[in-house]
């Protein structure tokens, strides 16, 4: 009964108070996050250095190690959700996600070229190289979606096929190159693993898109009526359209330049949001991007908790949660079609 | 009071010629409607006419500019449109829908006014869906939700209401109860209602301007009672029949009679 009432159908609590209950667990998992991994840190160890007198050796993992880690997996949780959130609205396909429109893919595709081909390239080159691969596959979908009018069908087609072609070339490099594929893997499942902050520096910028996407809400929520309706309500509904997939672009690809391609979130997050606070933009946006910060610490968390000190990549934990919510929307939307 | 015409109006989707070269002149205040048969491009002059299809030639003159120059959101505050079949997410309510209705006349980060809730219900009044405010749209039947939207086009209060087969789907006493409510409102506020018809007898009893359409050309335009006779039904639709004289409201009646022979 209770599952039924928070999985099921819209939760009765008021959205704002769902957002207050999300962000601290975040806060809270956070937390907990930091205390994880080869060395154990207690919550009250990880206060003391908070407040300036812990041990030396713990303030140095803390520092250097584990809170740019765990701002990374929040930030990256975050985009990844909300891009996510935004293409199902603006493709209004509930199974619409950074994976399905190709852009991932391409980012993949042109780090694997990156590793392979230029293994010496300084370290600053492989998420620079994935923002451009995102970004290239962007342009290219956007191009072929131009003709048709930018119809959320076509642009969820192409992407799947773009997609496919970068999956190939991915796979010929890793045949062609089998000494490579080990740094080439960890990649592209995606992992926080000897993330810092550089990385956090990459992914600063996304938040610039924050007060952007804030403005957006009503329009987005307008779109989502169909291209007529917003027309007719005075929206320019290919432009905005076109816009909204840029922004969503943008956050794959600075969050797939920082950590890897890491899958699911972008799905999942913005879906169990949905369920939880409704499709309305203003609240379902925040609620995706806690979704997708709390999805992917856990996965961090555990991957780095399970077995210490070896690590599993983040990417693995959220498809091995993400695969079976997976089917399970699958078996849902086909007994509402 | 707003206007709206259109000359040298040709339409076209790809390369299919739907509309040729076609002047039409709304009248201010009134019901018009849109007659012709299937895929003669009476949604299509619609859909133009709300500028939601881009002429291929010709201008559509929304008081007296271009409406494709116009900014969007200007033409939203003057012209309405309800699209065939309009779709939206399962769990919005009705009043949600009305008050998307307010979007063309709000800023970017505006929030709802006193006023606002007034003009919605107002609206959610006039269409009988008060009682059903707080429902979710996919909890509505037919007749209900086609009211709903129409709420949201009234709450958006333009001089112009423009309808693409408002009572399509719906059983008899609901598509006279829409056309009832439209007229209502045509009679009450004098807005200039613009709409796609597939029943004629309904159209010749509601329009106060009649407009049948054949193969891309206006075929006749005006008042039913010249516009509504056994040529143009034979014409348009192919169809012989009788013209009497509807016994309520003295408008035209047709009485098939079968298939036109040639």
């Amino acid at each position: 009964m209770k599952l039924k009432r928070t999985f099921g159908l819209k939760s009765t609590l008021p959205p704002y108070s769902i957002i207050l209950l999300l962000t601290v667990t975040v806060l809270i998992l956070a937390m907990v996050s930091l205390g994880l991994g080869a060395i154990y840190i207690s919550p009250l160890e990880i206060l003391q250095n908070f407040l300036g007198n812990g041990m030396q050796s713990q303030t140095f993992i803390l520092h250097n190690y584990r809170i740019p880690r765990i701002l990374i997996a929040v930030i990256v949780g975050a985009g990844l959700a909300t891009a996510g959130a935004i293409l199902q609205g603006v493709l209004r396909n509930p199974l619409a996600s950074p994976d399905v429109i190709g852009v991932t893919k391409g980012a993949g595709l042109a780090a694997v070229i990156v590793i392979v081909l230029f293994p010496q390239s300084p370290i600053i080159i492989l998420p620079l190289s994935a923002f451009i691969g995102a970004a290239v596959m962007a342009a290219i979908l956007m191009i072929f979606v131009y003709k048709k009018g930018a119809q959320p069908n076509t642009i969820a087609l192409v992407g799947i096929a773009l997609g496919a072609i970068c999956q190939a070339g991915i796979e010929y490099f890793m045949v062609k190159f089998p000494d490579d594929v080990n740094t080439t893997l960890l990649w592209l499942t995606g992992s926080l693993w000897g993330r810092g902050w550089d990385q956090v520096f990459i992914l600063l910028p996304c938040l610039v898109l924050v007060p952007v996407l804030i403005a957006l809400t009503s329009k987005m929520d307008v779109l989502s009526l169909g291209d007529d309706i917003a027309t007719g309500l005075g929206e320019r509904s290919k432009l905005l359209r076109y816009i909204l997939l840029s922004v969503s672009v943008i956050l794959i690809g600075v969050c797939v330049a920082a950590v890897g391609s890491i899958g699911f979130i972008g799905l999942i997050a913005p879906h169990i949001a949905r369920r939880v606070v409704g499709s309305k933009f203003k609240v379902l946006l925040p609620a995706s991007a806690l979704f997708g910060s709390i999805f992917l610490l856990v996965a961090d968390s555990l991957g780095r908790g399970l077995f210490p000190p070896i690590e599993i990549p983040a990417g693995i934990i959220t498809a091995v949660i993400g695969v079976p919510y997976f089917l399970y929307l699958l078996r849902r939307e086909r007994k509402i079609t | 009071m707003t206007t709206l015409s259109a000359e040298h109006l040709s339409l076209s989707y790809g390369a299919t010629q739907i509309i040729d070269n076609i002047d039409l002149e709304i009248p201010e205040g009134k019901i018009s409607i849109i007659i012709g048969s299937n895929g003669c491009g009476k949604s299509t002059i619609l859909r133009s006419l709300a500028r939601l299809l881009m002429p291929q030639q010709g201008t559509i003159y929304l008081d007296g500019k271009d409406i494709q120059q116009q900014s969007s959101k200007e033409v939203a505050k003057k012209l309405a449109i309800l699209p065939q079949a309009p779709e939206a997410p399962e769990d919005i309510t009705v009043k949600e829908l009305c008050y998307y209705g307010r979007h063309p006349h709000k800023g970017l980060f505006s929030r709802q006014t006193p006023e606002d809730h007034r003009i919605v219900e107002r609206a959610l009044s006039a269409t009988k869906m008060t009682e059903f405010a707080d429902r979710t749209l996919d909890a509505l039947s037919g007749g209900q939700r086609q009211r709903a939207w129409i709420s949201m086009a009234l709450v958006q209060e333009t001089d112009l209401l423009l309808l693409d087969e408002p009572t399509t789907y719906l059983d008899l006493a609901h598509q006279i109860e829409i056309l009832e409510l439209l007229r209502d409102f045509n009679e009450t506020y004098g807005r200039t209602i613009v709409m796609v018809l597939h029943d004629l007898n309904q159209a010749a009893q509601y329009a106060d301007h009649l407009i049948s359409i054949k193969q891309g050309k206006i075929y006749k335009e005006g008042p039913p009672e010249t516009v509504f006779t056994k040529e143009m039904i034979k014409d348009v639709f192919r169809l012989e029949c009788c013209i009497i004289e509807n016994p309520v409201d003295q408008t035209p009646l047709c009485i098939p009679i079968g298939l036109s022979q040639d």
